[in-house]
């Protein structure tokens, strides 16, 4: 019962925040939503058991992308004086574009019989989860050690300084 | 009693507002910001599966696509530092560079 009472107060954070982080008409408004929106997905991860997820999430992504897209921003906007609007001229058929898109998911989802109860995960899941990244997984997990190499070397070759 | 649709139609939600984000936006931060509310879609989506499945697989993959995530969105904003240093905008229309 309180599991359904906190599902559907997260839900109503996350797609508040997430519609402000898609209309907010300043830039710098939107990112803080963003964040919002990040811790949201934060406690549905800790809703469905995974208290690691949770914790990541809110290193990496409220932590991390939240300061460097804050950057992004100070470096690229003038935020005092300039208004333009945030928005182009698609809106109409952008919003028509994303209600379809969410009805056709939303038939999809509710034409499949899905599980209503969650199955004994047969122990501690960080646990699992640190196995699993170790023994089966540990292959991706070296390729995503360079793909994370090759990301910062080519963003500091993109950001480095004009000579 | 919270199902697996539930969860499954939640990130439905935030997808399809992430997609408006990105193709409504003007500023290519925004379109960024768009990318990442569909990615965290995607995420609850695998935590989800995994959690109603039983196997801890999909939470495996929720790792690994929070960390390419990570990767993406710092490549993204060093483009778009890169374009405003070239073109003095990050305004999606008015980077037209590869219009013949």
């Amino acid at each position: 019962m309180l599991h359904t009472v906190f599902f559907y107060l997260l839900a109503a954070i996350l797609v508040v925040s997430a519609i402000a982080v898609t209309t907010s008409k300043n830039l710098f408004h939107a990112v803080l939503w963003l964040a919002l929106a990040l811790t949201g997905t934060a406690g549905v991860f800790l809703l469905l058991d995974a208290e690691f997820l949770a914790a990541v999430q809110l290193l990496l992504y409220a932590g991390g992308i939240i300061t460097i897209v804050v950057f992004a921003i100070v470096v690229t906007e003038r935020l005092v004086g300039e208004r333009l609007t945030q928005t182009n001229m698609r809106i109409g058929g952008g919003a028509l574009i994303s209600v379809v898109m969410l009805g056709f998911l939303v038939r999809v989802i509710l034409y499949r019989p899905l599980p209503f109860e969650r199955p004994d995960m047969g122990g501690d899941l960080t646990e699992m989860l640190g196995m699993a990244v170790a023994t089966r997984y540990v292959l991706p997990f070296e390729l995503l050690a360079l793909l994370m190499l090759a990301g910062m070397l080519g963003a500091i070759y993109f950001a480095r300084p004009e000579d | 009693m919270v199902g697996l649709q539930h969860y499954l139609i939640l990130a439905a939600a935030i997808f399809s507002i992430g997609l408006f984000g990105v193709m409504t936006r003007r500023n290519t931060i925004g379109i960024l910001l768009g990318i990442e509310l569909m990615m965290n879609a995607v995420n609850i989506n695998l935590v989800a599966f995994a959690r109603y499945s039983g196997q801890a697989a999909g939470m495996v993959f929720t790792v690994f696509t929070i960390c390419i995530t990570v990767a993406e969105a710092a490549l993204g904003l060093a483009i778009v530092i890169l374009l405003f240093r070239v073109r003095k905008t990050v305004m999606a229309d008015h980077l037209d560079l590869l219009k013949g």
